[in-house]
């Protein structure tokens, strides 16, 4: 298997000269409240970065389709761009840009090295401080290129909203193809925005619920290949798989605790129950958390590690509970009107992301650790399965419409709905943490 | 054994009744059999066949949503079975536990499990051996049914009893 997670060669943020905001006069600079209620998209004009032939252009697109996708911000058609800017390292004519009300100008130069490489650099500007922002230069080789601009649009929208991006990330997913009684199902990765698709497995045996490892090398997820099914481990570079566990009875529902060193799955009970174990990927021995004659599963952790969030049916219906990393205070905090199921911390530590069926309709929402402050971020006939991007602020999940399912981002204001690009059906995604 | 019986452990023959299952979407009736199924030949499969069990006694059984009880109808399926199975020693028997697409993966996958397990308890109490007898959830994964209402979703709500093979 090819290596597909190369290191970035990467030097640290350029310091450039005219980044001195600190010694300044206090301008204004401009920036994105992503806290307020309602965001109006900043209005910011990406150029082609200079050199590189096709290459400048195309790693301004790909900024330019993050930016825009993340929903917080418009960029700019370029054909009302006024100045064409040939040098990017110098200060751009601000009234330019003004006029057009591009309130944040990106300007950039991508080059080849002597070894190779390919040189990258931005700088963002503030058009009506008339200043320099931020500028940083990465070096990567040519596998590379796409998440070179990926972390450009990274460095711009952390730069903007003061939170860290989410575009230098990948997605494992479920690529299905063929008629719903007979699915192929493959496992699969790619970018986030659905560039770079490769496969995982051959589509012989059932594969599901993908997920990535914090340390981003590994994902769990389960398959049917040795008839029974049972959760496994991946090496993502190498294919090197491993069965999780020795259990006798189906393994499921699995998810790595926050440090990497554990898996949490639901393990089936002889009785037709399902409890919820944690194995130890070192020590390899296992705890069980729950001991209920019901289903217990999806567990997730919180990003600290000390809580388990898990739907259970104990109580009649499927519901969200909490309890400790041990099994303790097991507490039942959704009680909304419908069946939750599906539970996922958020990275951020502050929201749990669910599945609520009601009314006949599949929706995902978030609601606090207590359970409270439930909102609805989107409703369908049928989809499921949230999975947080690494800064909190978005989440994916698949619906199925027309056929199969599909892969659709949503961000917390439940307003920015985008469709994930993918040549065949896809479900069960999971974000990866950033890549760095 | 007969060529269909040997067909039953293939998966040409699980898409075949597959494709049968989608031709009966349109009708009221829920089919508990391979004979509503559609399947010829009803009584004329060998005696102690796996044909036999499939059309004369019917291998499925079917759950109302999100419930693993046996219902009534079932019940009668299932006592039909363990009679069969009683008299018909040799086959090794797997049950498999399926869930309609109307619920989340992890969920339905314990869903279809523990209505399997339902349906092997029930087998037990028969008087089938529980060393014959093993289960299998495919949650969702599996529907025999594709329509997007109903009439599908009732049908994928089953439990399968499937002869693995003669010996063991």
């Amino acid at each position: 298997m090819k290596s597909i997670l190369k290191p970035l060669l990467m030097v640290a943020a350029m310091a450039t000269g005219m980044t001195a905001a600190g010694t300044l006069p206090a301008l204004a600079l401009v920036e994105l409240n992503v806290n307020k209620g309602n965001v109006e998209p900043l209005p910011i004009a990406i150029t082609d970065f200079q050199g590189g032939d096709a290459l400048g252009a195309q790693i301004s697109q790909i900024v330019t389709a993050d930016l825009k996708r993340s929903g917080l911000f418009a960029p700019i058609d370029k054909s009302a761009f006024i100045e064409k800017i040939t040098n990017p390292d110098a200060a751009p004519r601000f009234d330019d840009w003004k006029v057009i009300n591009a309130q944040a100008l990106v300007t950039g130069s991508v080059s080849k090295e002597a070894d190779g490489r390919i040189r990258a650099q931005y700088r963002l500007w503030d058009t009506f401080a008339g200043q320099q922002m931020s500028g940083e230069q990465f070096f990567a080789n040519d596998a590379n290129q796409r998440r070179v601009a990926h972390i450009i649009a990274d460095a711009i929208y952390e730069r903007l909203t003061g939170e860290k991006g989410y575009f230098d990330t990948r997605v494992v997913f479920i690529d299905e193809s063929g008629a719903k009684n007979a699915r192929k199902k493959r496992l699969a990765i790619m970018d986030q925005d659905g560039a770079n698709v490769r496969y995982l497995s051959d589509g012989r045996s059932i594969v599901l619920t993908p997920r990535f490892s914090p340390n981003r090398q590994e994902i769990t997820y389960m398959s049917y290949e040795s008839g029974q099914p049972r959760v496994y481990l991946l090496q993502i570079e190498t294919g090197q798989r491993e069965l999780v566990g020795n259990f006798p009875g189906m393994t499921f529902a699995p998810r790595f605790s926050p440090d990497g060193q554990k898996v949490i799955m639901s393990l089936l009970r002889d009785d037709g129950n399902s409890n919820i174990f944690a194995m130890d990927l070192r020590s390899r021995s296992t705890t069980r958390l729950t001991n209920s004659t019901a289903i217990d599963t999806s567990p997730s952790y919180s990003p600290d590690g000390s809580k388990v969030v898990f739907t259970s049916d104990r109580g009649g219906r499927a519901q969200i509970y909490v309890m400790g990393a041990d099994g303790s205070g097991q507490t039942r905090i959704s009680f909304g009107d419908g069946v939750y199921s599906t539970p996922v911390w958020s990275p951020r530590g502050d929201l749990i992301a669910f599945t609520k069926q009601t009314g006949g309709e599949f929706q995902i929402g978030v609601m606090k650790t207590d359970g409270s402050g439930e909102r609805i971020l989107s409703s369908g006939f049928q989809q499921e399965g949230p999975t947080w991007a690494p800064n909190g602020r978005v989440l994916m999940f698949f619906r199925d419409s027309a056929g199969g399912p599909k892969l659709v981002s949503v961000d917390l204001t439940g307003r920015n709905e985008q469709s994930i690009p993918t040549a065949n059906f896809a479900s069960d995604p999971a974000w990866s943490p950033l890549l760095e | 054994m007969g060529r269909i019986a040997a067909l039953t452990r293939n998966p040409v023959m699980i898409a075949l009744v597959a494709m049968l299952a989608i031709a009966g979407c349109a009708s009221k009736k829920t089919p508990n059999n391979a004979a509503d199924l559609g399947l010829n030949g009803a009584g004329a499969a060998t005696p102690g066949s796996a044909q036999d069990f499939t059309v004369n006694i019917g291998d499925r059984i079917f759950f109302d949503t999100d419930s693993t009880s046996i219902r009534a109808d079932a019940q009668t399926t299932l006592a039909r079975q363990a009679q069969w199975l009683n008299q018909y020693k040799q086959y090794a028997i797997v049950v498999e536990g399926h869930a309609d697409e109307r619920g989340t993966r992890e969920y339905n996958l314990a869903l279809g499990a523990r209505r399997a397990a339902a349906t092997r308890d029930f087998l037990v109490a028969k008087g089938v051996s529980a060393s014959r007898l093993k289960t299998i959830s495919y949650g969702k994964e599996r529907p025999v049914a594709v329509c997007d209402d109903i009439s599908c979703w009732s049908q994928n709500r089953r439990a399968v009893t499937t002869l693995s093979g003669a010996g063991s």
